[in-house]
């Protein structure tokens, strides 16, 4: 029996710059013109000050690892890869996103080791931002 | 926030005049809307009025085919209501509907409200965090990550726990083993075989570190409430159990948005229930805290005052919410053991009032004067509590 596709990201015209830019290997997020907060995921206006003026910025793609978790009993579409560690990554910026830390030792992983961005093609269109830690840059 | 003495005057007027379960377990016989009938017949059985005195209705259910639940039930059971709600905030919705109830009795667009939830979530294929719109926030940024749902939010927010506590999988062990020795007593509990805290550490990994004993159990099932006036109750089969506070909010959807993944929507609504009820967390005699997992149980307790902060694993541990244990919680199993179908929160309430009348047989608390009920929906994303009375407050 066939495993189901994974999900995959559409954008439309509130995302598409993100993954754009991903697929061009940079990390875009939105930051706010009037109160210059950092914004993910995209928005049609600031959930801080309720601004419109949503800029699309590069960050750093560098943060810290705010939790992870190592999946066990996957989803269908993802069961050929566990175990595999998925976390919350808080960017520099500010700004937390879920993604998958890529690491051949999972026992090294711990809360709050600095991570960077990398991106890894997941279909002819769509590039995801995946995490390395730091220290096996 | 409203004064004390404003919020008071809506939750003096009402009281829960009954309660009851639907059959709970495995049910491939039956369908969604049988069971919320099921439920609200024996309810309504249970406190003694006719349903022709239903003029409120607020239902919710787990089934995709079912958009506008209260509505349907309605129509099912023939109720024609001046007041309707179908507010979906997951599993602590049927705590939010008792403060509903409440606000809209109390406010005279309806005497007597009957609280339903019906669920075929195991036999029914009920499905959470899968068909989504891909448009969706948590489709674009978290589906494709492979993190289970509902399961893996709430492995992140253990691990970062155990990262700034030290609370240790062993602790969170305790509250699992507890709601298994409570459910033994319960003759309509999924499980009811004890297990020890190393059977739950060995138990299969789901997502580190929470394996499979301290997840939910999934089942079908439902349940039913009937909140009416004072007056009304008073006149019902059996004593009234008096609302003596109640509170209701949410933080976030996905778990990427969780302010701070170890402080749970209970901070806020644990507070404000106890300052309505002019009460304090040491004032209640049984608790039913929503556990869908392990964790859910162990921040709620801190959340809403039972213990500091990061103490939550040193408070459970030694048998603390078992049988016999100085902090009775979950005397019905549970959703551990009990039965979960989907969504939990409305057997909090059916536990919280029998415990109050003194009808749970072996596993009576004694003295239970004042009990807690915290439900918690989504991933660790709302959160409503009630403190109900035997007395008027
Ligand atoms: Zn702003």
């Amino acid at each position: 029996m066939s495993e189901p596709n994974k999900p995959l990201p559409v954008p439309n015209n509130e995302t598409a710059p993100f993954w754009k830019a991903a697929g061009a290997g940079r990390l875009e997020v939105q930051r706010c013109g009037a109160c210059s907060r950092h914004v993910f995921y995209p928005r049609l206006v600031c959930p801080y000050c309720m601004s419109e003026q949503l800029d699309w910025v590069e960050v750093s793609g560098r943060g810290k690892i705010y939790s992870f978790t190592l999946v066990h009993k996957a989803p269908p579409a993802f069961r050929g890869e566990v175990p595999y560690p998925v976390a919350l990554i808080e960017l520099d910026e500010g700004v937390r996103m879920m993604s998958r830390l890529m690491v051949e030792n999972h026992t090294r992983l711990r809360i709050g080791m600095p991570v960077r961005v990398r991106f890894e093609a997941a279909s002819e269109e769509i590039s995801l931002p995946v995490f390395e830690l730091v220290e096996d840059a | 926030m409203a004064s004390t003495s404003r919020t008071d005057s809506f939750r003096s007027k009402v009281a829960i005049a009954g309660v009851a379960e639907s059959e709970v377990g495995v049910l491939p016989h039956m369908t969604e809307l049988q069971l919320h009938a099921q439920a609200a017949k024996r309810a309504l059985d249970d406190a003694g009025i006719d349903k022709s005195e239903v003029d409120g209705i607020l239902s919710l259910g787990s089934a995709r085919g079912v958009r506008m639940p209260s509505i349907q039930v309605a129509e099912y059971l023939g109720i024609y209501p001046g007041f309707t709600d179908s507010t979906s905030i997951g599993g602590c919705s049927f705590e939010a509907y008792v403060q509903h109830a409440a606000l809209a009795i109390s406010a005279g667009l309806c005497e007597t409200c009957l609280i339903t939830y019906g669920s075929t979530q195991r036999s029914g294929g009920a499905v959470f965090g899968g068909g989504n719109e891909s448009w969706l926030p948590s489709e674009q940024f978290e589906a494709p990550h492979g993190l289970p749902m509902m399961v893996g939010a709430y492995a992140l927010a253990a691990q970062r726990h155990m990262h700034l506590y030290g609370t240790t999988e062993q602790q969170l062990a305790e509250i699992a083993v507890a709601s298994r020795l409570w459910a033994s007593m319960n003759p309509h509990a999924y499980l009811r075989e004890p297990i020890s805290i190393d059977d739950v550490m060995q138990s299969t990994m789901i997502s580190t570190p929470l394996k499979r004993h301290d997840c939910c159990l999934m089942t079908d099932g439902g349940g039913a409430v009937v909140v009416t006036t004072v007056e009304r109750a008073k006149r019902a089969r059996k004593a009234p159990v008096y609302l003596w506070g109640s509170a209701e909010t949410h933080s976030h959807n996905g778990i990427s948005a969780m302010p701070e993944l170890t402080v749970t929507p209970a901070a806020v609504t644990g507070p404000q229930a106890f300052a309505s009820a002019g009460i304090r967390p040491t004032d209640i005699d049984v608790a039913q805290v929503y556990d869908s997992f392990t964790i859910t149980v162990l921040m709620s307790l801190e959340d809403l005052g039972f213990c500091d902060k990061g103490e939550g694993g040193a408070f459970v541990e030694g048998g603390r919410l078992a049988p016999g244990g100085e902090f009775p919680m979950n005397t019905q199993g549970g959703g551990l053991s009990f039965t979960h179908p989907g969504m939990y929160g409305v057997f909090l309430i059916v536990e919280a009032v029998r415990q109050l009348r003194g009808e749970c047989g072996e596993r009576q608390v004694s003295d239970a004067n004042l009990t807690l009920c915290h439900g918690t929906g989504g991933a660790l994303s709302s959160g409503a509590t009630l403190i109900l009375g035997r007395e008027p407050r």
